[in-house]
């Protein structure tokens, strides 16, 4: 695939999503450069989810553009950004629930391939995230924890070259929880991605680069660390925990 | 075809079997009237089998089947008529159904229209189709040949051979033609539910926001189903009016549509076996009640629904297979292990 600008993956130039008088993402340039791991953390209605939903086409944007890789695609339908590789996990778990944990992933990986190599991809991410035990359960039955590890195994089980997560981590135990990062660290090896975030110890634990959003737009962008030291960045959301 | 999916479409071969039993038992034990009958009643599974495809499987609630099952009895219809035979009568019928299906599929599913608009709207559709065809009374209103006939509607040609317009089929043979058109169906839409295509379309009925995530444009694969479905519909449709031997604009009425419906959530939705063993128990009980005087009809229908919504949701092929699944769980078995890799194949 042809890249432009450089190895920037993603791009938003003046990205806007207002409802009525509210403005939940207000003119927001964002850039990520292609194998690069990113946080999106904010206060509830900072305007995270509204901005990753605008990414994934869930939301069609008041004004503003969105690029991936390159190519122009603000408003475009969710199955069209998927299609071009990329990865979503939604925040509430979006899974097949009457099918197995084996085919909603099997349904993943044959978007792409065709039935045998499905298979072999389906065998192996079952393997790789421990799932053998549940595979033939129907993913309605699974607890909750499991559920967000079926939709992690569908994302994974297309191989994508972005990563789109919104919470991975929500409701999760703490062993679930730390090999939900170590999974995120394994995917990063090959593909860039961003990750909306509300648990601190999670973002501790994957962190590189964290954009904080603040009102609907980007307060600021640096490593955790420097977040944390920030006195405007504690005001808004760290006071309340640090 | 791989080994996987033979296995998941062992049932759909044994009723599939069962089905071929009866086809050639039937004719020589039963009489001719109940043999004519029966292809009244086939015709209707047909339909059945449709609306179980793209509902059960494709969580499309049309209500109105009926409006694609009588638009394929009338097309057939008007064309053998005009044709004078009805090899190329009932391609038309199938083509010209599935076109009108596609054309209205598509501003449904590309406008992303909601589930109970896709009823409204179906239901709409099949009514503006019965108010019409019934104000068609006139000489005027003819098509090439033939007279639409107004509410007595059109008698119908009976089938003949490929090719071959003097030979029409007598109504024994009219039940041979049915049934294996029943039992190719089943079989085709067996198929149909197993291949990638099936399963997207159950995956996107379970959750059509994540099999969009995956990349699958639902819109397309919807229409797709949709289209099927009506393309089935009509090959039962021109059953029907070959059992019958013409066809009335009371096909697209209200009690028809809901009848279809009811058929599905009797025999079960996510099963195709279930609504049709429906539609001949309740096509048969219909029969029965018709021959006294007690009880009204309609009534005992409603109250059998009724019934099956309180007490049976899932419908009767879905609740006997957890049944059944539930005591082989209790009895340790080798099948154990094979067991449950898919929670519906093709009942």
């Amino acid at each position: 695939m042809t890249r432009q600008r450089g190895d920037v993956v993603v791009e938003t130039r003046d990205l806007c999503m207002h409802f009525g008088g509210v403005r939940a993402v207000d003119q927001v340039d964002f850039t990520l450069f292609d194998r690069e791991l990113r946080c999106l953390i904010g206060p509830n209605g900072a305007g995270k989810s509204t901005f990753f939903k605008c990414l994934t086409g869930q939301l069609v944007p008041t004004s503003g553009e969105v690029l991936i890789r390159g190519q122009e695609m603000t408003g475009a339908e969710p199955f069209q950004v998927a299609s071009l590789g990329v990865g979503i996990k939604t925040q509430v778990p979006n899974v097949f629930d009457g099918l197995t944990a084996e085919e909603n992933i099997w349904l993943s990986a044959r978007r792409w391939h065709g039935d045998a190599r499905a298979r072999v991809l389906t065998a192996e991410t079952i393997e790789r995230l421990k799932l053998g035990d549940i595979r033939r359960t129907l993913v309605g039955r699974l607890a909750h924890g499991q559920r967000q590890w079926v939709e992690l195994g569908m994302v994974v089980a297309a191989e994508p070259w972005l990563v789109l997560l919104d919470e991975p981590a929500a409701g999760m135990t703490h062993e679930e929880t730390y090999r939900t990062a170590e999974l995120i660290e394994e995917i990063n090896k090959t593909s860039a991605l961003i990750v909306v975030e509300h648990d601190m110890q999670f973002i501790r634990m994957i962190s590189r680069t964290v954009t904080l959003f603040h009102e609907g737009g980007i307060l600021m962008e640096d490593t955790m660390e420097a977040i944390s030291a920030d006195k405007r960045a504690r005001e808004v959301y760290l006071g309340h925990r640090a | 075809m791989n080994s996987g999916m033979l296995r998941q479409m062992r049932p759909t071969f044994f009723y599939a079997l069962l089905g071929v039993i009866f086809m050639f038992a039937a004719p020589s034990v039963l009489q001719l009237f109940t043999i004519i009958n029966l292809t009244t009643a086939i015709a209707l599974a047909v339909l059945a089998l449709s609306l179980a495809l793209i509902w059960g499987y494709g969580g499309i609630l049309c209500f109105g089947q009926v409006a694609f099952f009588g638009l394929g009895a009338y097309v057939y219809t008007i064309s053998a008529i005009n044709f004078g035979g009805s090899t190329w009568a009932i391609l038309m019928s199938v083509l010209v159904t599935s076109a009108f299906a596609a054309a209205l599929g598509y501003f449904i599913f590309y406008g992303r229209v909601s589930d109970v608009y896709l009823g409204v709207i179906t239901l709409t559709v099949t009514l503006i189709f019965f108010s019409l065809i019934r104000r068609t009374s006139g000489p005027e209103y003819k098509i090439g040949n033939a007279l639409l006939g107004g509410f007595n509607g059109v008698s119908s040609p009976p089938i003949n051979l490929p090719w071959n317009p003097t030979s029409f089929l007598f109504p024994e043979q009219v039940f041979y033609v049915a049934m294996a058109a029943l039992i190719l169906c089943y079989v085709f839409v067996g198929w149909l539910v197993n291949t990638k295509f099936g399963r997207v379309c159950v995956a996107i009925r379970e959750n059509e926001l994540r099999a969009e995530l995956l990349g699958y444009d639902t819109r397309l694969y919807k229409l797709g189903i949709f289209t099927i479905g009506a393309g089935i519909a009509a090959i039962g449709g021109v059953l029907f009016c070959n059992g019958v031997g013409r066809i009335t604009p009371d096909v697209f009425n209200l009690y028809n549509a809901a009848l279809t419906i009811i058929w599905v959530i009797v025999g079960g939705r996510g099963t195709l076996i279930g609504p049709i063993g429906a539609t001949f128990a309740l096509f048969y009980l219909t029969a029965a009640l018709g021959g006294q005087s007690v009880l009204n009809n309609n009534l005992v229908l409603g109250v059998i629904l009724i019934i099956f919504v309180l007490l049976v949701p899932k419908g009767v092929a879905p609740t006997i297979i957890d049944w059944v699944n539930a005591r082989r769980k209790k009895a340790p078995t080798r099948a154990r292990r094979r067991r449950g890799s898919r929670a519906e194949g093709s009942q």
